[in-house]
C-alpha cells in the first residue's frame, strides 16, 4: 500500500482551483484561435478578441476568468493500493475546495436550494469516485458554471428513434439555449446506463480536452456529425451569429437496459475551466 | 451599426436613439442586481418602500462579481444569464428603469416593457469578466449586503463596453437558430 496524506490532497485540491480558474487551458486557448481564423463576420471576432484579451488579464493580474467560478466537480480515480492518511478523501477534497476559493478570491455559488442561502465557502463539492488498479491517486476538477448547466437536460428516448432521435434532441436543445450558455460552447453527451448515470457520464464527457479524439471511430464520426450540424444553427459566439456555435462535442456511450435509450445534453460554456492533478 | 458614449442616468432621447447592433461605451453609476436581489427589490416595492438607489433613468447590470482582492475595487464581473429576471423586469421598466445589461434572451413580455418605456436590453460578453472588470472603477455595496455576491452594489463604470441586443423599437440582435441548415426541419 502506498500512503497519501490528506494534507497534500487539500493543497492539490486548492492549487487546481485556484489555477483552473486563472489561467485558460492551452487546448481552450487554441480552439478560440482556431475559430478566430475560421469566423468571418466581425462581431464573433470581437466576442473571440474579447476572450482571449480576457484570458490575458486573467493570467496577468490573477483574476478570474469569469465571475461565476462555478460550483467544484471532480472526478477522482482511487488506485486500489492507495491507503489515506490523516483523515477522509471526500474531506479532504472539501477542504481543499475551501481553500482555494478563499484564497483565490474565487467566487463561491453553493447555496441552499429553497431559502438561497450561499453557503458561504464553495461547499459541498459535487465529487464522483473510481476505483481503478494501482497506487496513484488523480483528481480532475471543472469549475463548473450555471448559466450553461442550467441549459442541460435529460431525457429517456425510446430504442427506435436511435441515432436519429439524439440527433434531433441534441440540435434542438443547442437551438433552444441559443445565445444563453455563453457560446460557442462544448457539448457533453451521455448516451446509456441509466438515468442518472447518463448525466455522469455526460458530464464526464467534458473533462476530455478538446484536441483529443475519441478512440472508437464510429463514436468519432458521430461527435463530427454533429459538430458540424450544430454548427450549421449560425448561433454563433455570444449569439451574435456567425460559423462557430461549439467548440467540440464530447460523447461517452456505455450500455442501456433493453427498454431506453437515455440521453443527456451537459451544456458547457465557452469558459472551459479544467484541471488535473496526480498523487 | 452606429457607436455612442453615453452617461448614466439614462434619458429618453439616450435610449430612442440606438438601435439593435449599436455598440456603446457606457460611463456614470450603474447598480448590480441579480435573482436574490431582484426579489428584495419587488418584495420592497409590494410593502410600499423605497428602493436602495433611484430607477428613473437607472440601469441594472445582472452580475454577481468574485470577491475583489487587495488593491482592486472589484473582482472578475461579467453578466449572468437575463431571463431568470424576466419576471421582474416589465415592473422595474413600467417605474423608470432605462436599462438592463446581461447576456441571452429575453422574454416577451419584458421585450414589450422596453418599447412600451422606451427602454433597452445591453449585452455584455459573456465570460469575460477579468476584462469587464478593467472598466469598473468603483464598487460598493448598498443593500441586502447579506447576499454576498448577490448584493446590491453600486459600481462606477467608465467606457464600459456593450451592444444593444434588445432596442426600445422591438429589435433583437441575436441571430435566429437555422434549424433548416442543421437538418433537423
Amino acid at each position: 500500500m502506498r500512503t497519501i496524506h490528506t494534507k497534500d490532497i487539500v493543497d492539490a485540491v486548492a492549487g487546481m482551483c485556484v489555477k483552473a480558474n486563472t489561467e485558460l487551458p492551452d487546448d481552450v486557448r487554441a480552439a478560440f484561435e482556431k475559430a478566430m481564423a475560421e469566423e468571418t463576420s466581425p462581431a464573433a471576432k470581437e466576442v473571440l478578441r474579447q476572450l482571449l484579451e480576457n484570458a490575458d488579464i486573467s493570467a496577468d493580474t490573477k483574476l478570474p476568468l469569469c465571475q461565476d467560478c462555478g460550483l467544484a466537480v471532480y472526478f477522482v480515480e482511487v488506485g486500489d493500493e492507495v491507503q489515506i492518511e490523516g483523515g477522509n478523501l471526500r474531506d479532504a477534497i472539501n477542504e481543499g475546495t475551501r481553500k482555494g476559493y478563499g484564497e483565490g478570491f474565487l467566487r463561491k455559488s453553493a447555496c441552499d436550494p429553497f431559502s438561497r442561502q450561499n453557503t458561504g465557502d464553495g461547499t459541498p463539492a459535487i465529487i464522483h469516485f473510481d476505483f481503478v488498479p494501482g497506487d496513484k491517486l488523480k483528481i480532475v476538477y471543472m469549475a463548473k458554471g450555471g448559466g450553461s448547466e442550467n441549459m442541460s437536460r435529460v431525457t429517456m428516448l425510446a430504442p427506435a428513434q436511435g441515432w436519429e432521435g439524439i440527433k434531433q434532441f441534441v440540435i434542438n436543445r443547442v437551438a433552444e439555449a441559443g445565445p444563453n450558455p455563453c457560446p460557442p460552447t462544448i457539448i457533453g453527451i451521455g448516451i446509456g446506463g441509466t438515468f442518472d448515470h447518463a448525466a455522469k457520464i455526460a458530464k464526464k464527457s467534458l473533462m476530455r480536452r478538446l484536441d483529443d479524439t475519441h478512440p472508437d471511430p464510429d463514436i468519432a464520426a458521430k461527435e463530427a456529425e454533429l459538430k458540424e450540424a450544430i454548427n450549421k444553427l449560425g448561433i454563433g459566439p455570444m449569439g451574435l451569429g456567425g460559423k462557430t456555435t461549439v467548440l467540440d462535442v464530447k460523447m461517452t456511450v456505455e450500455p442501456c437496459h433493453l427498454a431506453s435509450l437515455p440521453l443527456a445534453v451537459n451544456v458547457q460554456c465557452h469558459s472551459q475551466r479544467h484541471e488535473e492533478v496526480e498523487l | 451599426m452606429a457607436e455612442y458614449k453615453l452617461t448614466t442616468p439614462l434619458t429618453d432621447e439616450d435610449v430612442v436613439q440606438l438601435k439593435a447592433g449599436d455598440v456603446v461605451f457606457l460611463t456614470g453609476k450603474i447598480y448590480s442586481a441579480r435573482d436574490a436581489a431582484h426579489k428584495k427589490l419587488v418584495d420592497l416595492l409590494d410593502a410600499g418602500k423605497d428602493l436602495p438607489f433611484d430607477l428613473e433613468g437607472a440601469s441594472i447590470y445582472y452580475v454577481g462579481p468574485s470577491p475583489a482582492p487587495p488593491g482592486r475595487p472589484i473582482g472578475a464581473a461579467g453578466p449572468t444569464t437575463s431571463y431568470r429576471m424576466d419576471s421582474y423586469a416589465p415592473r422595474l421598466h413600467s417605474l423608470g428603469l432605462k436599462a438592463t445589461i446581461g447576456k441571452g434572451k429575453r422574454n416577451e413580455e419584458t421585450r414589450k416593457a422596453m418599447q412600451d418605456h422606451k427602454a433597452v436590453y445591453f449585452g455584455a460578453t459573456g465570460g469575460a469578466g477579468a476584462l469587464l472588470s478593467n472598466s469598473i472603477k468603483k464598487s460598493e455595496v448598498i443593500a441586502f449586503d447579506e447576499l454576498g455576491p448577490e448584493a446590491i452594489r453600486e459600481m462606477t463604470v467608465e467606457d464600459f463596453p456593450l451592444l444593444v441586443i434588445n432596442d426600445a423599437h422591438g429589435n433583437e440582435l441575436y441571430a435566429v437558430p437555422d434549424r433548416k441548415a442543421a437538418g433537423i426541419e
